[in-house]
C-alpha cells in the first residue's frame, strides 16, 4: 500500500477486499430490493402468483382508497404536530438537565432510560397506565375534574348556557384516552414524548460545545436569561436542532410499533398510521403491489421533506 | 452557567422553579416503570378491584400491592402461552449474533472507506449515507421474496444474517471514530512489513474498541427491541422473539390478566435496564457523537 502517488491495482483489490461486506450488501439489500420493489408496485401480486403488470393502477387506486387517504392524512397530522412539539419538549428539558445541580446525572438516567426500552413494553405499560377505570392516570385526574367542572357548572348560568351543558359540566369526566376516536391521535402524540431521551441526550451534548466565552461576553453586553438563549444557545445549537429535526421528520413517517400494539389503528381508523396500513395492505390482505406503491409514495414524500429542511437550513442554521 | 446580575432572591426562586421542574419531569418519565413493576406485584383482584371512594384509601389500594404477590413471576415463567425462557433464548442468540455481525463487518468497512486508499470509496460513502435515510417499508416486500427464495422465512435468519454485511448507520459510526485516529500509526506499520489485514487486526481494531463497544451495544439493543422484523419474519410461535411474544401475549390476555402481562414486560425490559445500568457511559457517548460530528 502506497501512502502517495498512485492507487496500484493491489490497493484497489485491498480496499476492495475490506469493503467486501458493504459492497454486497448494497447489490443484496439495496439494488435488488429497490428494483425489485418498483416493479412489483406496477404489479397486481399476491406473492403466491407472479407479479402482472398493471401499469399506474395501484397507484391510481391509492387516491380512491379511503383508508389510505385516512392513513396518509393522521401521519401528516401526526408528523406536523409531533415533530416541533418533541423537538421543544426535548430541548426545554436539556436545557433543564444542563443546569449544575447534584442530582443532573441522575436526572438524565431518568429522562434516557425510557427511549432504550422496546416500543413493545412502551406501548404495554402505557395502555394500562391510561386504562380508563383501573389505570392511576384517569383515577388522579377525576379529581382536578370533578373541581374544573363543578365550578365551570356554577357560573355556567351567568352565560345562559343550556341545562344539558350544565349537567354535562357537573360530570366533567377524564378523557377514554385510546378508547375515544377523538382522544387516541393525541395521546399517541403525547405518549411519543415519553421516548425522546435520545434527543435530549443530542441536545446535552450540543449545549457542551458551546464555549463559556460566548455567554461571558454576551453577559458583559448585559444578556440575560431568555435574551442570551435566544441570542447565544439557539443559534450555536441550530445545527444540533436542525439535525434532530431531519430525524424527527424521517422517524415520524415511519412510525409502527407503538399505534400497531396499542390501538391497531383504532378505535375506527382513528390512529391508523402510513406504514400500518401499508403492512395491513402487504401482509395481510396480500396485495403486496399496492404496499410497493404506498412504500414508493412514502420514500419521495420523504425526500421531499428533507429536502425542505435542507432548504430551509440555510435561513437558520449557523455553522461554525 | 454563571447567573450574573440577579438579586440573591431572584436566584432562590430561580433555583427553587428548577428543582420543581426536575422533580416533576422525574415523575413523569419514573411513573410508568413504578407502575408496571407494582401491577407485577400484585394479586389480579386487587389489580382490577373496584377503587373505594375515598381518595387516601383509593391511592393506596391502587399504589401498595397487598399482600406482595411474587407468583405472577414464577406463572409468566412457567405459562404455557408465554414460554419466557424459549422466548429469552430466540432473543438473546439473534441479538448476539447482530452485534457481532455489525461490530465486525462495519469495522472492516469503515476501515476501508477511511484508511485505504482505492477508487470508489468516496461513492461508497455517499451510498452508506443514502441507505441511511431508507424506510424499512421500501424494503419490506421485496426482501420477503428475497428471503422467501432462500427458504429462510419462519426461520431467524433474515434478523441476523444480513447485519454481517455493514449496516449502513454502524460504518458511519465508526468512520467517524476512525477519522480521529492518525494515519502515521499505520504508516508506520506498513514500513515494519505489516499486511493490510494485520494493521487492522492488531493496530485498528484495539483503537477503536471504545466506538466498536457503541456499535455492539447499540445494534444489541436494537434488535432485542425489534418488532416489525420479528412480525415480518417469524411465522411459529416457537421462534418468536420477546418483543413479539409480548404483543401476542397482550392480544391474547391482555383485556383480562394485567399483572400477568406486567410481570412479563418487567422480565422484557429487566435485561435492557442492567445493561443501560453497566454501560451508561458508552450509551450516551455513543449518541452524542452520532448527533454532533453528523
Amino acid at each position: 500500500m502506497s501512502a502517495y502517488g498512485r492507487v496500484t491495482w493491489r490497493d484497489q483489490l485491498i480496499g476492495m477486499f475490506f469493503a467486501m461486506p458493504f459492497i454486497i450488501g448494497v447489490a443484496v439489500l439495496l439494488v435488488v430490493p429497490l428494483a425489485l420493489s418498483f416493479y412489483y408496485s406496477f404489479c397486481h401480486y399476491t406473492m403466491l402468483t407472479p407479479p402482472i403488470w398493471v401499469g399506474l393502477k395501484n397507484y391510481v387506486r391509492l387516491l380512491s382508497d379511503h383508508a389510505f387517504m385516512r392513513s396518509l392524512l393522521n401521519t401528516c397530522f401526526f408528523s406536523v404536530i409531533s415533530v416541533p412539539l418533541a423537538l421543544g419538549w426535548s430541548l426545554l428539558l436539556a436545557l433543564l438537565l444542563n443546569v449544575p445541580n447534584r442530582l443532573r446525572n441522575v436526572y438524565r438516567t431518568i429522562v434516557f432510560l425510557p427511549s432504550l426500552l422496546p416500543l413493545v413494553a412502551t406501548a404495554v405499560i402505557w395502555r394500562w397506565m391510561l386504562s380508563p377505570v383501573h389505570g392511576p392516570i384517569n383515577f388522579l385526574l377525576q379529581f382536578p375534574c370533578h373541581w374544573v367542572g363543578t365550578m365551570l357548572a356554577a357560573v355556567a348560568p351567568l352565560f345562559h348556557a343550556a341545562p344539558s351543558t350544565i349537567h354535562s359540566l357537573r360530570h366533567l369526566k377524564p378523557p377514554l384516552w385510546l378508547e375515544d376516536g377523538k382522544w387516541a391521535m393525541t395521546t399517541i402524540i403525547l405518549l411519543s414524548l415519553w421516548g425522546v431521551g435520545q434527543t435530549v441526550i443530542i441536545f446535552l451534548a450540543g449545549l457542551d460545545e458551546i464555549p463559556e466565552e460566548l455567554y461571558e461576553s454576551a453577559a458583559l453586553d448585559g444578556a440575560t436569561g431568555l435574551r442570551r438563549l435566544w441570542h447565544v444557545t439557539l443559534p450555536m445549537l441550530s445545527p444540533v436542532i436542525f439535525f434532530n429535526l431531519v430525524i424527527g421528520i424521517i422517524g415520524s413517517w415511519q412510525i409502527f410499533d407503538l399505534p400497531y400494539v396499542m390501538t391497531q389503528g383504532g378505535p375506527g381508523r382513528a390512529t391508523l398510521f402510513y406504514s400500518m396500513y401499508l403492512f395491513e395492505a402487504g401482509f395481510q390482505q396480500l396485495r403486496m403491489g399496492a404496499a410497493c406503491a404506498m412504500a414508493w409514495v412514502q420514500l419521495i414524500i420523504i425526500l421531499i421533506l428533507t429536502a425542505i429542511a435542507f432548504r430551509s437550513a440555510k435561513k437558520w442554521v449557523h455553522y461554525r | 452557567m454563571k447567573l450574573s446580575g440577579e438579586k440573591p432572591s431572584a436566584l432562590l426562586t430561580r433555583r427553587l422553579m428548577i428543582q420543581i421542574a426536575l422533580g416533576v419531569v422525574a415523575v413523569i418519565y419514573l411513573a410508568p416503570l413504578f407502575w408496571m413493576l407494582d401491577t407485577s406485584l400484585k394479586t389480579e383482584r386487587q389489580a382490577m378491584t373496584q377503587l373505594p371512594s375515598n381518595p387516601a384509601r383509593a391511592l393506596a389500594t391502587l399504589m401498595i400491592p397487598h399482600p406482595l404477590h411474587a407468583a405472577n413471576y414464577q406463572k409468566v415463567i412457567s405459562s404455557p402461552f408465554f414460554r419466557m425462557q424459549l422466548y429469552a433464548r430466540n432473543t438473546l442468540i439473534i441479538a448476539l449474533l447482530v452485534a457481532i455481525g455489525s461490530m465486525l463487518s462495519a469495522s472492516l468497512v469503515a476501515y476501508a472507506l477511511t484508511k485505504l486508499r482505492w477508487y470508489g470509496r468516496n461513492v461508497l460513502f455517499w451510498i452508506v449515507m443514502g441507505s441511511m435515510m431508507l424506510p424499512f417499508s421500501v424494503m419490506m416486500v421485496p426482501l420477503y421474496r428475497i428471503y422467501r427464495e432462500f427458504g429462510w422465512i419462519g426461520t431467524n435468519l433474515p434478523l441476523w444474517l444480513p447485519t454481517f454485511l455493514a449496516p449502513p448507520f454502524y460504518v458511519f459510526l465508526l468512520r467517524q471514530f476512525y477519522l480521529t485516529i492518525p494515519n502515521e500509526l499505520t504508516e508506520a506499520a506498513v514500513i515494519d512489513g505489516a499486511g493490510p489485514f494485520r494493521i487492522w487486526w492488531y493496530i485498528m481494531v484495539p483503537l477503536t474498541r471504545p466506538a466498536l463497544l457503541v456499535v455492539g451495544l447499540f445494534s444489541f439493543v436494537a434488535s432485542w427491541n425489534n418488532f416489525i422484523g420479528p412480525l415480518v419474519y417469524l411465522t411459529h410461535q416457537r421462534t418468536y422473539t420477546l418483543a413479539l411474544a409480548l404483543q401476542f401475549f397482550q392480544t391474547r390476555h391482555g383485556g383480562v390478566a394485567h399483572t400477568l402481562l406486567m410481570a412479563a414486560t418487567v422480565l422484557v425490559v429487566l435485561p435492557i435496564i442492567i445493561i443501560f445500568f453497566l454501560a451508561q457511559k458508552t450509551f450516551i457517548r455513543g449518541i452524542a457523537t452520532t448527533g454532533i460530528k453528523g
